[in-house]
């Protein structure tokens, strides 16, 4: 027991006096999660949108020929129900639609005051938030120019986002940057540090030693899951209170399960460990083949059901795709462990499966 | 009994494309202080790893402390001190913390045997807090070696421990084996510094993967079948190529600023012959006298003996 703390307490130290794993390890969240939530903003050109026109009168259809003129849109007019519109935002058809009610000119007359409704594809946050803001200013600039000409009234546009009503883009991929920061962090550096003995030597003189090999991966592991599940709080943390996430679920719950996943990214490195002799091959294998299928088919990208079927059959044995989807749950929705029990169960699974492999490959001799 | 036994052994690498250890059989006996002498490439890392039973041999037995390699490697995983021929310990770590380490591992203290490695850790303990990566050759060698005799093993096991340090440092190194080899611990040792041979009890001749010899340096040296004669002169590349230019000379090659040259037929008066060939050739400044072989020349001699991998003496 003795031998296996002293064994952890070095790797510790490895750890610490290697500046550049840690500023992976703790630079590279913070990066992604501010460069997720502040700088990728998608600037939006031809947005597919309804104009639904129920009063058809001068004035809106002076509203509308200025929406045309902008190239931010493409407006396919039509007196729609609400029905056919929300339709047509299943189907991804459109981004936006822009509601006049009948008597628009009317009211404006009369009551010096209308209204129009704005709505908006709240799933993909970033695009809905920046038409609301193109649509409106278009109306508001109309309505200044009405005003100098001595007419004063106000056009009130009613927003809307579908699905995601504050607009919050964190939400959305909050989750899946948390599975991808673990699914690297923990795997690559595992992987690294393991491979790192071999590369050295050092495995040479540890092998030829009353060590037992089983020992040396749960050594190896054992900082590895401390430090990842202080990032995973780290992420957490700066999701509430910079990028204003709520949690809507158990919190120990999120803690419970991401710990689960730490282990299967941590017994996944130790894996790619055993199956590669030098830390480059080993950073590759654990960047290239873990990263690029976690950004791909764990679905916060990329929808996974506009894909064809052999990928979402892949998705399927990608464990952080069973994470992001607990995550979601928990997180966003706030469902409870009956909710989730099944993907649960798929994550214990695949980590018994690969930490049995990776212990039975682990190589007594050179 | 032997401390450290080989029989028949046989290592391949690549599909058995690559022929590392060719058959090889010897025997270390208890508190002996056994040498490995060969130039690189001849196959003592693989026979040391071996030993260490981190590598498989694909013919042939060995033991080491009495435990059979394949099937107690447990046993002697815990007997021997290892130290590989490329420095590995924990180059992060300060000298202190590797010591700790790896007593640890091995289930001792650092005082518990503090006996055994306080001739040796006295020299760098000023360092303590210094990292191993930090250290200079000679350094690094003493705390591998404190690393390795930690847990006061039985058998030590040094892959070409003096390779890459300074002349001082070599020489404390081996004063340090001779007196572990009086605490009764057997010492298996290979260098590629045929100097270093006369240092062992006996060495073992080893190239390209055969053993050429096993016995003590001086019976090794004894047993050089004839007179050799070093030669020199104004001009020594001139007259090393007019002596292998003539038919009774056996065999010629630089040694230092000497050529070491042995005669076909081993007569009487062989320093005058040579002196006449050297004259006639029209040489000055001529330097011709009979030496002591060392272990280089029964080295380079057992060498050409093999035909069919001989290389010319340079």
């Amino acid at each position: 027991m003795k031998q296996l703390f002293v064994f952890i307490r070095k790797e510790f130290f490895h750890v610490f006096r290697d500046r550049r794993t840690l500023l992976i390890m703790f630079g590279l969240p913070v990066v992604q999660i501010l460069l997720f939530g502040f700088a990728l903003t998608n600037e939006v050109k031809n947005a597919h949108i309804v104009i639904s026109d129920n009063s058809g009168d001068v004035q809106t259809l002076q509203i509308i020929n200025k929406i045309r003129a902008s190239s931010y849109f493409t407006v396919e007019e039509s007196v729609l129900n609400y029905k056919a519109i929300e339709k047509a935002f299943r189907r991804g058809e459109v981004k936006c639609a822009l509601i006049f009610p009948a008597h628009f000119s009317e009211d404006l007359k009369h009551g010096g005051k209308t209204q129009v409704q704005i709505i908006a594809d709240g799933s993909d946050p970033n695009t809905a938030k920046t038409i609301i803001n193109y649509l409106t200013a278009i109306i508001t600039d109309y309505q200044q120019q009405s005003s100098s000409s001595g007419l004063a009234y106000r056009i009130i546009p009613e927003t809307r986002m579908l699905y995601n009503e504050e607009g919050n883009g964190s939400l959305n991929f909050i989750p899946g940057v948390m599975a991808l920061i673990l699914m690297i962090v923990c795997t690559a550096l595992t992987s690294v540090s393991v491979v790192k003995e071999k590369e050295l030597g050092t495995m040479e003189i540890l092998l030829v030693s009353p060590f037992k090999p089983v020992l040396v991966l749960i050594a190896k592991a054992v900082p590895y899951l401390v430090l990842s599940f202080a990032n995973f709080t780290l992420i957490v943390l700066l999701s509430v209170f910079v990028l204003d996430v709520e949690i809507k679920g158990s919190v120990i719950l999120l803690f419970v399960e991401s710990t689960l996943f730490i282990i299967t990214c941590l017994s996944l490195g130790l894996l790619i460990s055993n199956a590669t002799s030098s830390q480059q091959t080993a950073l590759l294998l654990s960047l290239m083949g873990m990263m690029l299928p976690t950004m791909i088919f764990t679905g916060f990208m990329f929808p996974l059901e506009n894909m064809p079927w052999i990928f979402r059959m892949i998705s399927n044995i990608v464990p952080a795709h069973w994470y992001f989807l607990i995550i979601k749950a928990v997180m966003l929705k706030g469902l409870g462990f009956e909710y989730i029990w099944k993907e649960t169960l798929i994550l214990i699974g695949m980590t018994i499966a690969l930490l049995g492999i990776a212990l039975k490959n682990f190589k007594i001799r050179l | 009994m032997a401390a450290v036994s080989l029989e028949n052994i046989t290592k391949t690498y690549d599909n058995g494309k690559v022929l590392a250890v060719d058959n090889v059989s010897f025997e270390v006996k208890e508190g002996e202080l056994f040498g490995l002498i060969g130039p690189d490439g001849a196959g003592k890392t693989s026979i040391f790893r071996i030993l260490t039973t981190v590598l498989l041999a694909d013919k042939g037995q060995a033991t080491v402390a009495g435990f059979e390699v394949v099937k107690d490697y447990r046993s002697i995983r815990s007997r021997v001190g290892y130290m590989p021929g490329k420095f590995s310990l924990y180059q992060d770590l300060t000298i202190k913390e590797n010591l700790e380490f790896f007593a640890t591992v091995f289930g001792t203290t650092i005082e518990e045997n503090y006996e055994l490695i306080k001739d040796i850790y006295d020299q760098i303990k000023p360092f303590n807090d210094r990292r191993a990566g930090k250290l200079s050759g000679g350094m690094k060698q003493k705390l591998a070696l404190c690393c390795a005799l930690i847990h006061k093993p039985e058998v030590l096991l040094l892959d070409e421990p003096t390779t890459g340090v300074d002349v001082v440092s070599r020489k404390e190194f081996w004063e340090m084996l001779k007196r572990l080899k009086k605490q009764g611990i057997t010492i298996l040792v290979s260098t590629p510094y045929m100097d270093e041979a006369n240092l062992c009890e006996r060495i073992a001749l080893i190239q390209k993967g055969k053993i050429m010899s096993v016995d003590t340096p001086g019976n090794i040296i004894n047993s050089f079948p004839t007179t050799l004669y070093a030669a020199k002169s104004a001009d020594i590349y001139q007259l090393l190529n007019d002596l292998r230019a003539n038919p009774e000379i056996e065999s010629c090659y630089a040694f230092g600023e000497f050529l070491h040259v042995t005669l076909k037929d081993n007569q009487n008066g062989g320093a005058d012959f040579l002196k006449n060939i050297a004259v006639s050739k029209g040489h000055s400044e001529i330097l011709i006298k009979t030496i002591t072989p060392g272990i280089e020349d029964s080295f380079i001699r057992l060498m050409n003996e093999r035909p069919e991998e001989v290389r010319p003496g340079n």
